[in-house]
């Protein structure tokens, strides 16, 4: 293994994805390394959901590869991409509003008293111990792990799931939009918390309409146009005016 | 306290308790017969057996799927087990058997349903038609012969004023109540309900979650229908006839949301047995009999009514920072 394998930590090599007629990836190439936070620019339909789709195992690719660590892998579906260390924070809502905050940061994954995988007595305590806790460290304050998400505003909603991908030690983090509908100080919160994540060694594609938003955190920015790759350019070498001229 | 008024008025089946308790004090006053334990007796005979019904539909409901054969499966499961006795086997075997062709109906629900993706209303209205054909077709159109001598104590014999089969729902009701409430299954079970694309995003296996309950209500109807079959001592065609939106008419009673991701067992228990007193003070009272089912509609519609708003007024209660 050479060195580059040892830092890259996700790479797409030639990915394709057709929709019936719809060629929504054309020979997509991409590397994200540790530790590295990788602005995914693009305007509506350019492609950056499909592509992160493809790497969370929502969508299956037609044609290419994934290498994780170095080693070909294959994202059969989410589950997949989670024991990989792939979590993903997606655009729209993946909150259960019924269910209690516990409930939303373990859901899928709770820990068990005893059971099986399928069917297993879930341990409460550490549920509300351990989801409060995820919480804090993203800066919220919670006054309970009861309380239903219904009754959360969309930032502390956003801040509930970007606490369930840390509590499970991501190795990847992908952020589709995850600024959208947030006030001000919940923006400036969520962005401080993605910068974080560049200390921890977690890689992180952080997908924004907000250019500015994207120049200020990312290492390297990634702009899309019609399925293919339009730039590729560190963040030193580019200015928000010439990302704007490059995805047009 | 507050907290507690809130977290008691977003329970699903609430307003169904509050009306009930409303309703025996409101028909007790209206028939003197209603309120004594032999009235009681003659609500809590039949009971069990819809009520099990009812649970099933409303695990699948929470799922965010429809059962509309249960009332076909409901005569299915008791012709295959009377006709194995009848065949010569043991009973037990032939019970458990009579259980598998109900759970093997669920499944069929659930793979036709969940593999052509078409809406499980579909799927479930052709199950009602073809499970009644089969419950017919099995005895050539002859209910077989109830087995003499055939020990049925364990499931429906009478203890003084009520039957076994209400300790047997009672379990079962409870067990359920655990799995959902407790267990990690249960929160998937509301989760696939409530947003299916999530659960799935989040590594549900929503199609195992959903399979296992369309085979969890097709054998709650199976064993629903062996009991009344056994506590009526015959197995004829027409068992359960109509039940299917009486079972579900229970659930929605009962606070089960028709989108999914909300209900519970205990409001499955409720609703059923709302319906049933209803039934009884309607039977009591005299009531038209061409009126019937119109005093039904219109309780049902109340209750949901209820429903709605005495969640609506949890939703808006606002707790202190400090609560």
């Amino acid at each position: 293994m050479n060195n580059n394998s040892d830092k890259e930590l996700i790479k797409c090599s030639g990915i394709n994805k057709w929709y019936g007629n719809l060629h929504a990836l054309k020979d997509m190439d991409m590397t994200i390394n540790k530790g590295e936070v990788i602005g995914l620019i693009g305007d509506n339909g350019a492609g950056k959901s499909t592509l992160i789709k493809i790497m969370c195992g929502v969508h299956k690719l037609d044609k290419g590869d994934l290498y994780f660590e170095g080693k070909r892998v294959s994202i059969e579906n989410p589950k997949s991409a989670m024991k990989l260390g792939i979590e993903t924070i997606h655009q729209y809502s993946t909150m259960f509003f019924e269910m209690s905050i516990a409930n939303n940061v373990f859901i899928g994954r709770e820990p068990k008293k005893f059971g099986f995988n399928f069917l297993g007595l879930k341990d409460e305590k550490k549920m509300d111990y351990e989801s409060m806790k995820a919480i804090k460290e993203v800066g919220l304050d919670l006054r309970s792990p009861h309380i239903p998400v219904k009754e959360l505003s969309g930032g502390e909603r956003q801040g509930v799931a970007i606490a369930r991908s840390m509590y499970f030690k991501s190795k990847m983090l992908i952020l589709d939009e995850p600024t959208n509908h947030l006030s001000v100080k919940e923006t400036f919160k969520v962005l401080e918390y993605i910068k974080g994540l560049k200390s921890l060694g977690i890689g992180s594609i952080f997908i924004s309409h907000n250019l500015y938003h994207v120049h200020e955190i990312a290492d390297r920015i990634i702009g899309m146009a019609r399925g293919e790759k339009v730039c590729d350019k560190d963040k030193k070498d580019t200015t928000v005016n010439e990302l704007i001229k490059l995805i047009g | 306290m507050k907290n507690t008024i809130k977290s008691l008025l977003s329970r699903p089946e609430i307003s169904a308790l509050v009306i009930t308790i409303f309703l025996i004090i409101v028909f007790s006053f209206i028939s003197d017969r209603f309120f004594n334990s032999r009235n009681f007796m003659v609500i809590l005979a039949a009971y069990p057996e819809y009520a099990l019904v009812a649970l099933g539909v409303t695990i699948l409901m929470i799922s965010g799927e429809f059962d509309l054969s249960v009332g076909s499966v409901f005569a299915v499961a008791p012709i295959v087990t009377v006709i194995l006795v009848n065949d010569g086997y043991n009973q037990y075997w032939a019970i458990i058997l009579g259980l598998i062709s109900a759970a093997a109906l669920g499944f069929v629900n659930a793979l036709v349903t969940l593999l052509f993706k078409i809406p499980s209303f579909i799927t479930t209205l052709g199950m009602l038609f073809m499970a009644r054909s089969i419950a017919i077709g099995i005895c050539g159109g002859f209910p077989p012969s109830f087995p003499k001598g055939w020990d049925t104590d364990w499931l429906v014999g009478r203890m003084d004023m009520i039957r076994m089969s209400l300790f047997w729902l009672i379990g079962i009701a409870l067990v359920l109540n655990f799995i959902l409430k407790k267990t990690n299954f249960g929160s998937w079970i509301y989760a696939t309900g409530e947003n299916k694309q999530a659960a799935n995003d989040l590594g549900i296996n929503t199609f195992a979650v959903k399979t296992t309950c369309f085979i969890i209500c097709s054998t709650l109807a199976g064993y629903a229908g062996i009991i009344q079959s056994l506590r009526i001592k015959t197995a004829i065609t027409s068992l359960g006839l109509g039940l299917e939106l009486n079972a579900i008419a229970s659930a929605v009673v009962g606070g089960a949301s028709l989108f999914g991701g909300i209900g519970s067992a205990f409001g499955a228990l409720v609703g059923t047995f709302l319906l049933a007193m209803i039934d009884n003070i309607l039977i009591l009272t005299r009531v038209d009999g061409n009126w019937f089912k119109f005093g039904l509609g219109i309780m049902i519609i109340i209750a949901v009514i209820l429903n709605t708003y005495t969640k609506n007024r949890a939703d808006n209660i606002r707790l202190k920072e400090d609560e």
